[in-house]
């Protein structure tokens, strides 16, 4: 098949527009998207004095740069979730009359072990680990 | 003496550029005069309401600081201490709820008079275009005063996005300026509020108006019908534009009664280590799909159910986009088939609407 100089031409600049094109997009789609910044990992964290907390009720605990629902039950037992709603992403609260985990933006219910009980959620609430050294609260990630 | 110098400066121009071209787009146009001309206005109005925006916008900008330490602080002083801060503000947030309210109106009215018809698809596209980013100006202006509202509202939009199969967690991280919602996302949202947006709309409401100026008035079945003697016609320049003016001016004491009466709470700062407040809504014009979202159950089949929910509104929107391509029409009995899929659009969004507010 012959190819006529022209359409050789014409594909050479073809390509040319395309890797040009690319050359661009490239680096812009890369700029767009954030770098990822180092963090160190926090893997637990003091909150206070145990018995300072009140029974039935509740604190947000920033756990790095992740919020964490700190509750003490009535029973004076602590629990620790992660406080992201597996739905999307809003913050869950703990609600003192029904004594369960609630997020106001869709309604979504979790009972005292984090597991969804009834709304949108799709799956239950990370658990952290709560530990009582010396009247201090330590809240550590499953894996230590 | 004005007068005279204008035509002087007129003739000047003319004499060098010809303007012909441009008296015959503004002149030739004639509005036909029937029992549903009320609807040609709604265009009108949103344009208006977008000059307005787009007025107000560039005053705010005079004092608002974007940044997590700032946001909310710059709008605060707005409110609270610049001469007129409020009313600015006010009339701002007023007029975008109205902007995509008459824009609905404009889009539903051409829908049931047929508007979009051939000559006139593209205009339908460019509209329905222009409205889809109408709607990214409310979502990311909303972001911006940085209150928990909408910084909540943020959260679960832009987590929404991630529940898109392959794209969807890139683009998240994309429009939040990483994984959660923090200073950057409102860098990003003030950049595309304040300057991508505005561009990109702007081209694609002058495609829209010259689109309409060329073609003129779209004239209704039982217009067309008519004997030619029996249609009446006003001159688009000036007798219409002036009526347009008069409604502007309502429209506009509207909104300053509406900026007086009703102003817009500024909320609680955001803060990213508190629970969801109770009533997290979105604006108005998501809420019938906030509130269908929310009436999936998690699991549809193996799918998520928000995403069987997003992934239904996207394609919905884009076969709504093109609509004026679908031949539907010739169907037995002569039904018509999209007049009763518009009743049905509307009715759903207007009962979603309302059940998002009474849930």
């Amino acid at each position: 098949m012959k190819i006529e100089r022209r359409q050789f031409l014409n594909t050479i600049l073809g390509f040319g527009g395309i890797g040009a094109l690319v050359a661009i997009l490239y680096p812009v789609l890369s700029y767009l998207i954030p770098p990822k910044i180092a963090e160190a990992k926090v893997t637990s964290v003091k909150v206070g004095k145990a018995s300072e907390f009140e029974q039935n009720s509740s604190k947000i605990i920033k756990f790095g740069r992740k919020p964490v629902l700190l509750i003490k039950k009535e029973s004076g037992e602590f629990g620790a979730f992660s406080a992201t709603c597996t739905h999307l992403d809003c913050i869950v609260q703990y609600r003192t009359d029904t004594k369960q985990i609630w997020c106001a933006c869709h309604n979504g219910v979790y009972d005292l072990k984090g597991r969804n009980v009834s709304g949108p959620p799709p799956r239950p609430l990370e658990e952290f680990v709560v530990k009582t050294v010396n009247d201090e609260i330590i809240i550590t990630t499953q894996t230590g | 003496m004005f007068k005279n110098l204008a035509s002087k400066i007129e003739s000047w121009l003319d004499e060098r550029f010809d303007l012909t071209p441009i008296r015959n787009l503004i002149y030739h146009k004639k509005v036909p005069v029937h029992r549903t001309s009320l609807w040609y206005y709604m265009g009108g109005v949103t344009l208006f309401l977008f000059i307005v925006q787009v007025l107000t916008g560039i005053l705010l900008l005079m004092y608002y600081r974007p940044g997590e330490d700032s946001a909310y602080e710059s709008v605060r002083f707005i409110v609270t201490q610049v001469k007129f801060g409020w009313l600015i503000r006010n009339v701002h947030s007023w007029s975008a709820n109205l902007m995509i309210f008459f824009a609905f109106l404009h889009m539903f009215s051409v829908f049931f008079a047929k508007s979009y018809k051939k000559p006139r698809e593209l205009t339908w596209v460019s509209g329905f275009i222009l409205l889809v980013f109408s709607m990214a100006f409310g979502f990311s202006g909303y972001l911006l005063p940085w209150n928990e509202l909408a910084f909540f509202a943020t959260k679960v939009g832009t987590d929404i996005v991630g529940v898109l199969p392959v794209v969807g967690e890139e683009l998240k991280i994309i429009l939040r300026g990483g994984e959660e919602v923090t200073g950057a996302t409102l860098s990003r949202f003030f950049g595309l509020h304040v300057a991508i947006l505005p561009g990109i709309f702007t081209l694609f409401l002058v495609t829209h108006l010259v689109l309409i100026q060329r073609q003129g008035m779209h004239e209704p079945e039982h217009f067309k019908s008519l004997p030619e003697k029996e249609k009446k016609y006003i001159p688009f320049f000036p007798d219409f534009a002036l009526k347009d003016a008069l409604l502007w001016l309502i429209v506009l004491n509207v909104i300053i009664f509406l900026a007086l009466y009703f102003p817009w709470e500024l909320g609680l700062k955001a803060d990213p280590f508190t629970s969801a407040p109770e009533g997290i809504r979105p604006e108005w014009y998501f809420v019938f799909m906030f509130q269908s979202l929310k009436l999936l159950p998690a699991h549809i089949l193996f799918l998520e159910g928000e995403l069987l929910g997003i992934l239904f509104f996207i394609i919905a929107g884009i076969i709504w986009m093109f609509i004026p391509f679908l031949k539907l029409e010739k169907l037995p009995n002569k039904i018509d088939i999209l007049k009763y899929f518009g009743i049905i659009v509307v009715i759903f969004i207007i009962v979603m609407t309302i059940w998002g507010y009474l849930s």
